[in-house]
């Protein structure tokens, strides 16, 4: 018998650790945040060539300097987004969240485990994206904006941190969050600049583009990479927009979250015909 | 100061009432079985104790508080096991206790836990690969991994073969020699039997019985069913002087039993008459059960 609480920092901790070790057991999640997005890098570097291109004064640089950061930006935005939505949704649905709801755990150090987890998987996806960049298509990297990248990395990651709590909040059901999931973020990714820079793209699709957080953080990673930005390569206008959309996904998220699991509409089928279809309850 | 007491508790959904002013009282110590069939409120009654719903009206006090606004220092000293289970199916068995009983100050050595849940050969077995039965048996693990003083189970031995089922109420048991309350609910009444100090019957909402196992619903009073194959010749006394059924069997329901049976075995004496097949049945939790839940419903 072991007397005395866990002190809350270990509690924190133990749940960060915990979400990690769940998320590399589950490997098609693992496979879809961290290759799924080196697979588009392997891609473009074929499409595009490897070819080097002089800019003025700058030297020499490679296509894959501006796609690298833009496919980075993207597995950080499904580490965050799409594995705390879908993750959390999924444990709602199976009774997880409610048997922590009965401990004595801190339920905001629950939803911080699943936020510390998402961006620390962020992180490693973000570095193992330009490590690769840098090794095999020769990314270039300027250490006097590294701060910038980190800070605009921090901001990107909870902001969609936040809103993959909303997105768990909204899903009906934990089996159609990832459909939610990829119906927001994959269309999104293309009007905002993670696959291709468009040219010429319609007024209303660049407008979309902005409105969502998602190309601010694309464009202010980029730029802490791009060789025409002066260090520090600060964004502050970028993150100024991810700040407000991680308000806003705190905010509906805490509107909407619940720890119980939603009923599926089998499970009310299956209801109505054992109490006869005379008495529904929501008890049993 | 008693581990629970309830009085007067309702609790609405939408348009159905669930639970429609339940009075209960649960002492320390006491092994109490809440029975009912489904939809009749058991689970809804639980989960407010637990903390996980609200209740429309009524008081309610667990261990000295309300659950309803009850903190952290509240869920260390209970222990919950529900009726549907969520574990993460990726962790293994040990990985489970460990992760919930950092959560508790109390806590109990995973190994002791998973010993006494009968769980030692699947300690490093993931969580997903465990047959329903053994996942019951972890649920019950991780509801008393932080040494509860009170402890919830909601039909714990569902879907569990007789020999599991052995097993579980050995555990349940021996919690009780620990002191520690248990509230269960069961559909099983050789379980309430078996386990609990004191049943409550539970239907439509109501509590429509409340006793020791042995004396719910009048089980005591002296009533019981004597059953006989009617001899070829001659006809019993009153109150046995009634046609057979279709096995042969003459049954019949007796208050006084001693003088009624005096009057039965003196006839035969006399008239040398065997009565075959004599039988004389207590009405069993069961028949109890089945009845006041019958009355409830108004059949």
């Amino acid at each position: 018998m072991t007397e005395g609480r866990t002190p809350i920092v270990a509690l924190t901790w133990q749940q960060v650790r915990y979400q990690n070790c769940l998320f590399w057991r589950t490997p098609v999640a693992a496979f879809f945040t961290i290759a799924f997005p080196l697979m588009f890098l392997l891609l473009f570097s074929v499409l595009f060539g490897t070819e080097e291109f002089e800019i003025t004064g700058r030297g020499m640089f490679s296509v894959a300097q501006f796609y690298a950061p833009a496919l980075a930006v993207f597995a950080a935005a499904s580490a965050t987004y799409t594995n705390i939505g879908v993750g959390t949704a999924i444990a709602r649905d199976e009774g997880v969240l409610k048997r922590f709801r009965g401990t004595p755990l801190p339920p905001w150090t629950y939803v911080a485990g699943r936020i510390g987890s998402g961006v620390w998987i962020a992180f490693i996806a973000t570095v193992v994206m330009m490590t690769v960049g840098v090794v095999a298509f020769n990314v270039n990297i300027e250490s006097s904006k590294l701060p910038a990248a980190l800070v605009t990395f921090v901001v990107g990651a909870a902001c969609f941190a936040a809103l993959g709590l909303a997105l768990a909040a909204a899903s009906p059901t934990g089996d159609s969050a990832p459909a939610v999931a990829n119906a927001t973020i994959l269309p999104l990714a293309f009007v905002s600049d993670v696959f291709i820079a468009m040219d010429n793209p319609p007024d209303w699709l660049t407008a979309v583009g902005n409105f969502f957080p998602l190309k601010h953080f694309v464009r202010a990673f980029q730029d802490a990479f791009h060789p025409l930005v002066e260090s520090p390569g600060f964004e502050f206008d970028h993150l100024a927009v991810m700040a407000v959309w991680g308000v806003v996904g705190t905010l509906l998220a805490l509107k909407f979250f619940t720890w119980e699991p939603r009923e599926s509409a089998s499970g009310r089928r299956r209801r109505r015909r054992r109490t006869g279809g005379s008495e529904p309850s929501g008890s049993e | 100061m008693s581990a629970i007491r309830v009085r007067g508790l309702v609790k609405t959904y939408g348009a159905v009432d669930a639970v429609r002013g339940i009075d209960l009282t649960i002492e320390p110590g006491e092994v109490f079985a809440l029975l009912g069939p489904n939809g009749a409120g058991k689970t809804t009654t639980v989960e407010i104790l637990e903390g996980h719903r609200q209740r429309n009206a009524g008081e309610v006090e667990v261990l000295g508080v309300d659950p309803a606004t009850a903190g952290r220092g509240f869920r260390e000293r209970i222990g919950i096991v529900l009726q549907t289970s969520g574990i993460d199916r990726e962790l293994t068995v040990r990985e489970s206790l460990l992760l919930y009983g950092a959560l508790y100050p109390r806590r109990r050595p995973a190994d002791e836990v998973i010993e006494i849940t009968g769980l030692s050969e699947k300690a490093e077995a993931r969580i997903k690969t465990l047959s329903g039965g053994q996942r019951r048996r972890v649920d019950l693990a991780l509801g008393i991994v932080g040494d509860p003083d009170l402890i919830f189970l909601d039909e714990p031995t569902t879907g569990f073969d007789p020999s599991a089922r052995r097993k579980s109420w050995e555990l349940i048991s021996n919690l009780r020699s620990l002191g520690k309350t248990i509230l269960l609910t069961t559909h099983y009444m050789d379980e309430a039997q078996h386990l609990a100090d004191r049943v409550a019957v539970i239907a439509g909402g109501v509590i429509v019985a409340e006793g020791t196992p042995d004396t719910l619903g009048g089980r005591r009073d002296g009533g019981a069913t004597v059953a006989f194959r009617l001899p070829a010749a001659g006809r019993p006394p009153a109150p046995f002087d009634v046609p057979a059924g279709a096995d042969g069997f003459v049954r019949v329901e007796v208050k006084d039993l001693a003088a009624t049976l005096h009057g039965l075995t003196e006839w035969a004496l006399r008239e040398k008459a065997a009565l075959d097949g004599l039988t004389v049945t207590r009405p069993s939790l069961e028949d109890v059960y089945l009845q006041l839940t019958r009355e409830a419903e108004g059949d």
